[in-house]
């Protein structure tokens, strides 16, 4: 009965819905014919015209409301009230246009900011990997319990031969899969295309299946491919298979140099592939397979770390299970292996966590201030709709007079505030695609970020961001009007003294709020600016400026012998050194700022012996003897290499400074010996000054040895000069390109731009939170203009009286000024308090910098109290030269 | 506000739905038509008529249609729907056994 009555009248309902107008007049018509009849009637029984007319009105009632009542039982009566409230809502906006305008504005940078970064968070964080099941996907790594290996955090990359244990131990719980992301290829000219170096990964030959990947063209690796005597394979993405090879069709089955051996292309992956973890693989456009690639004793050591382990869990298995089973097996290997560079214990994580963990607290800090921003615009148009409707006050009163409902005028407030941040919402989308596009192409370095991408659900954001803006600002100024004292307000409008007093405390108590948590922007910004800026000034160990580098690996298969590397280097160098405009130049295997670059367990010959598998863990090196000088690295005593240390005779080390004090605390280190534990021993000629690994890293000890002969088939350039460095790029790569014409040169930057490359994201970071604190801390002034103003104005009869009664315009001053301050004051207050106890959440995002830098809270605290008093003082000082006489007469 | 006070709620629905019953009217028609069967008993203002009549027609029970009186106006004729014969029935056979059982009540207390 139900189903059948609703699908009768839905007719009915649609033709309310419809044709609303026709059955208005339907409706007029229909009452006047009553009328007319009942007129006629009343005539045919002998009454006058007039007397007819009257009785006949008497008999219907009042027509006005009929009509109202009959109108009220039709169908989406709600609708077209709704639409009857947003009427009146675009109506009193379009007659303050100024007030609209700015809330609109504000709400779309509230709203757009959030919109963006919820959009960042969804596509970075939260959206699945392009790979099979990828909830099943863990990523592996090894673990230290104690920390020797200080330079990484607690996520080691895996050890060759202890994949294999891992593999064989759970083979039923998962399929394991490594790759090693960190390599490059020389990929040689060809038919007129210039020699260029490309990022390269080894991997298991069954990587890709693991993830479950399918190929654009071709085929991916089996586990034939991955063994030392397999022919050699290579897969490419698909960006370089466009860029290099113009798409070409016929690719697959092709032969490609790398290195300058040669290597059949078996396939292109698609162009949705991504593989990017701790240790990168983000850039990578060339796969090997790994047992291919590596040497053998690498893929069965147990302490060299080259790869990252991937499994896929089976089903029912769970990541912390398949942990507990490795770290089991780990601990075992290392029982067996006690070596200090064997890893006792195991890690691991989701593969998306994997991805974008180091991304995680920056973007949530940016949440947290666009929330912060879109709650103080909130509050912010919430004042001003407090004001507009003290202004107001009467034709509310009014209206509650004649029986207007409460409920409707707070529908109507709502509507308001409602289209104010649909409005705002629009402009705010825009904003948000606008600042997406400018991070897409300021963060390339990011994680995934080709993946951001708005979509329906950050509509449907922003759709729900609307509903609680328009909720928080309609009702937190709905409550400011006082509908209960119809009369008092009618009353206080006739004599203005002193009026508006509870509502101008709830625009008091809103600033407070508004002020305290731009404070707290403030404070967050600040502390991400002084760690950026002591980031920037971090000393490398050696000057940045007019300081070029450019990277060359020489390829193993035309440079076999480590005499064929010593003497291209030689030759290499000797030239650059003769170029004008060249200071002075060195060859170094890793640079400051470079990276890691390898380290060595190094013991002293001279010292006791220590127990087995200990050690001291330090950066290797390998420079040529005028490296020092041309990188400005102070030789604070001994020597640095002669020319004739090299080969067979290049067994002296020069130990960095931290080094030699770590390894010879009291002791001169000149003239001992080290031992690497692996039969080579070398005598310590000179100790240099420290230099940083990477900018934003610690310094680790040290210690350099002759590039020439200790295995070093890949250098970087260091080039100093008085004038433009840059402009020695170009010749030097010319040299290089002379001497062999397939050789790239890669990573040419000055020391300057490199450190940079490295600080972009906290540059970013920085300059983005305090973009947007400087945006609540405008809003928050012109609140706390505006509510002075206000004041001023509600009082200004008050003034007037009290200049005419000898009140000094000081005296005038100052109050008004406590007046204002004081809202501000108690928002200071309470934003330090909250700064202070969430400011160690950016603990990990600092450099050098603590979370209650006390300069950074006065410095903020100094800057909010001035922007407050200007604030104040323009109202203040408005008040102060008023003429009395004009004052009392605007009553 | 639109219910006459001396009307036990609902009363009026059934009045209207019973008369139109008989014919289509339309809705001055239909108020003379209630003044004369009820004989003035029940008060109804002619213009609370027509809430209730486009209230019936919302819930389907009646439908309109426009056509000439017999004086060559235009008028607004209700008559039921099948649904609203229906409704009449079951409401009508309601009211017999409510007010059946509220004359036996006052008979007892008579006694």
């Amino acid at each position: 009965m139900r189903f059948e009555h609703w699908v009768s009248t839905i007719a009915l309902r649609l033709r309310s819905l419809f044709h609303r107008g026709r059955l208005g007049a339907d409706l007029d018509e229909e009452v006047r014919n009553h009328l007319d009849n009942q007129i006629a009637d009343n005539m045919s029984r002998g009454m006058g015209m007039e007397e007819a007319r009257l009785s006949a009105l008497r008999s219907f009632g009042n027509p006005l409301l009929v009509r109202e009542n009959s109108r009220a039982t039709w169908s989406w009566n709600y609708i077209e009230q709704f639409v009857h409230d947003v009427r009146i809502g675009l109506r009193t906006l379009s007659r303050s246009p100024g007030f609209a305008i700015v809330a609109i504005l504000m709400m779309g940078i509230g709203i757009g900011a959030n919109a963006a970064i919820f959009t960042v968070i969804r596509s970075v964080l939260f959206e699945p990997l392009p790979y099979r099941e990828p909830d099943r996907l863990v990523s592996l790594f090894e673990h230290q319990t104690r920390p020797v290996d200080a330079g990484y955090s607690n996520y080691l990359p895996v050890a060759g031969g202890n994949f294999s244990e891992w593999k064989k131990a759970t083979k039923d719980e998962a399929q394991m899969a490594i790759i090693s992301t960190w390599h490059q290829y020389n990929v040689s000219a060809e038919g007129g295309k210039l020699p260029e170096k490309v990022d390269a990964a080894w991997c298991s030959g069954n990587f890709f299946s693991v993830l479950g990947i399918a190929p654009a063209l071709g085929r991916l690796f089996i586990d034939d491919d991955d063994r030392p005597g397999a022919a050699a394979t290579v897969l490419m993405s698909d960006s370089f298979w466009r860029r290099r090879y113009n798409s070409d069709p016929g690719i697959v089955g092709k032969t490609v140099w790398l290195d300058a051996r040669p290597f059949t292309v078996i396939g292109v992956l698609p162009s949705s592939f991504l593989y990017e973890g701790k240790y990168g693989g983000g850039t990578d456009q060339l796969w090997t397979t790994a047992n291919h690639e590596a040497p053998a004793d690498f893929m069965t050591s147990f302490g060299e770390r080259g790869f990252v382990a991937v499994a896929r869990l089976m089903p029912g298995e769970t990541l912390s299970r398949l942990i507990d089973r490795l770290s089991a097996v780990q601990h075992q290997i290392k029982v067996e292996h006690p070596n200090p560079s064997v890893s006792d214990d195991v890690q691991g994580r989701t593969i998306l966590e994997d991805t974008v963990q180091d991304y995680k607290t920056p973007i949530y800090i940016l949440l947290a201030a666009t929330g912060c921003v879109l709650l103080i615009v909130c509050l912010n148009v919430a004042g001003l709709m407090v004001a507009r409707n003290a202004a107001r006050s009467k034709e509310h009163a009014i209206r509650a007079a004649l029986g207007g409902g409460l409920f409707r005028l707070l529908r109507e407030r709502l509507t308001e505030s409602l289209l104010v941040c649909v409005a705002g919402a629009g402009v705010g989308l825009f904003l948000a695609w606008g600042a997406l596009q400018w991070l897409v192409s300021v963060r390339q370095d990011m994680n995934r970020v080709e993946s951001i991408h708005m979509d329906v659900t950050v509509v449907i954001f922003a759709v729900f961001a609307v509903g609680v803006c328009a909720l928080i600002s309609g009702t937190v100024s709905a409550f400011g009007s006082k509908q209960r004292y119809i009369l008092a307000s009618l009353k206080e409008s006739s004599r203005a003294h002193g009026g508006g007093r509870t509502r101008a405390s709830l625009r008091r108590a809103l600033l407070a709020v508004q002020i305290g948590l731009s404070v707290v922007l403030l404070v967050g910004a600040g502390l991400l600016v002084k760690s950026y800026q002591r980031l920037r000034s971090a000393d490398i160990g050696m000057p940045i400026d007019n300081v070029l580098t450019m990277r060359i690996n020489l390829p193993g298969a035309r440079y076999k012998k480590p005499e064929d590397w010593a003497a291209f280097f030689e030759q290499l160098i000797a030239r650059v050194r003769a170029m004008p405009g060249v200071e002075a130049a060195g060859l170094v295997s890793t640079a400051p700022g470079e990276g890691w670059g390898g380290s060595r367990m190094m013991s002293v010959v001279e010292h006791p012996p220590l127990l087995k598998g200990q050690g001291f863990d330090l950066l290797s090196r390998g420079a040529e003897p005028r490296y020092f000088a041309a990188a400005a690295i102070p030789l604070l005593s001994g020597r640095s290499f002669a020319t004739a240390e090299r080969l067979e005779r290049a067994h002296v080390a020069v130990l960095s400074r931290s080094a030699a004090q770590a390894m010879f605390p009291g002791e001169d280190p000149i003239g001992k010996h080290l031992d690497d534990s692996q039969g080579r021993v070398y005598e310590v000629i000179g100790i240099v000054g420290d230099t940083r690994w990477y900018v934003t890293e610690p310094v680790h000890p040290m210690v350099y040895m002759p590039i020439y002969g200790n295995g070093y088939s890949s250098a970087t350039i260091v080039v100093r000069s008085s004038q433009a460095v840059e402009t020695l790029a170009m010749p030097i790569e010319k040299f290089v390109s002379q001497m062999d014409a397939d050789l790239p040169v890669s990573d040419v930057m000055t020391i300057r731009q490199a450190t940079a490359k490295s600080t972009v994201d906290n540059q970013f970071d920085s300059l983005v939170v305090l973009a947007f604190a400087f945006i609540g801390l405008i809003l928050a002034s012109t609140g706390l203009y505006g509510v002075l103003a206000y004041l001023v104005t509600q009082r200004t009869g008050e003034i007037g009286i009290r200049i005419a009664l000898g009140a000094q315009r000081d005296q005038v001053l100052g109050m008004i000024l406590v007046d204002g301050l004081r809202p501000a004051f108690i928002g200071l207050l309470i934003g330090l308090a909250v700064s202070a106890s969430t400011t160690h959440l950016v603990k990990k995002m600092l450099y050098a910098t603590k979370p209650l830098d006390p300069e950074v809270f006065v410095v903020v605290a100094g800057m909010l109290m001035a922007s407050a008093a200007l604030a104040c003082f323009v109202p203040a000082w408005r008040a102060s030269r008023l003429d009395p006489m004009q004052a009392l007469r605007t009553e | 506000m639109s219910k006459p006070s001396d009307l036990v709620q609902g009363t009026l629905d059934l009045l209207i739905l019973k008369i139109l019953a008989l014919e289509p009217l339309h809705g001055w028609a239909l108020s003379q038509r209630l003044k004369q069967v009820s004989g003035d008993v029940l008060q109804v203002s002619d213009g609370s008529l027509y809430p209730a009549l486009h209230k019936l027609e919302e819930q389907g029970w009646i439908r309109s249609e426009w056509k000439p009186t017999e004086n060559n106006r235009r008028a607004k004729f209700y008559s039921l729907t099948r649904l609203g014969v229906r409704y009449l029935e079951r409401e009508a056979a309601n009211w017999e056994r409510i007010s059946a059982a509220i004359s036996g009540v006052l008979r007892l207390t008579e006694v």
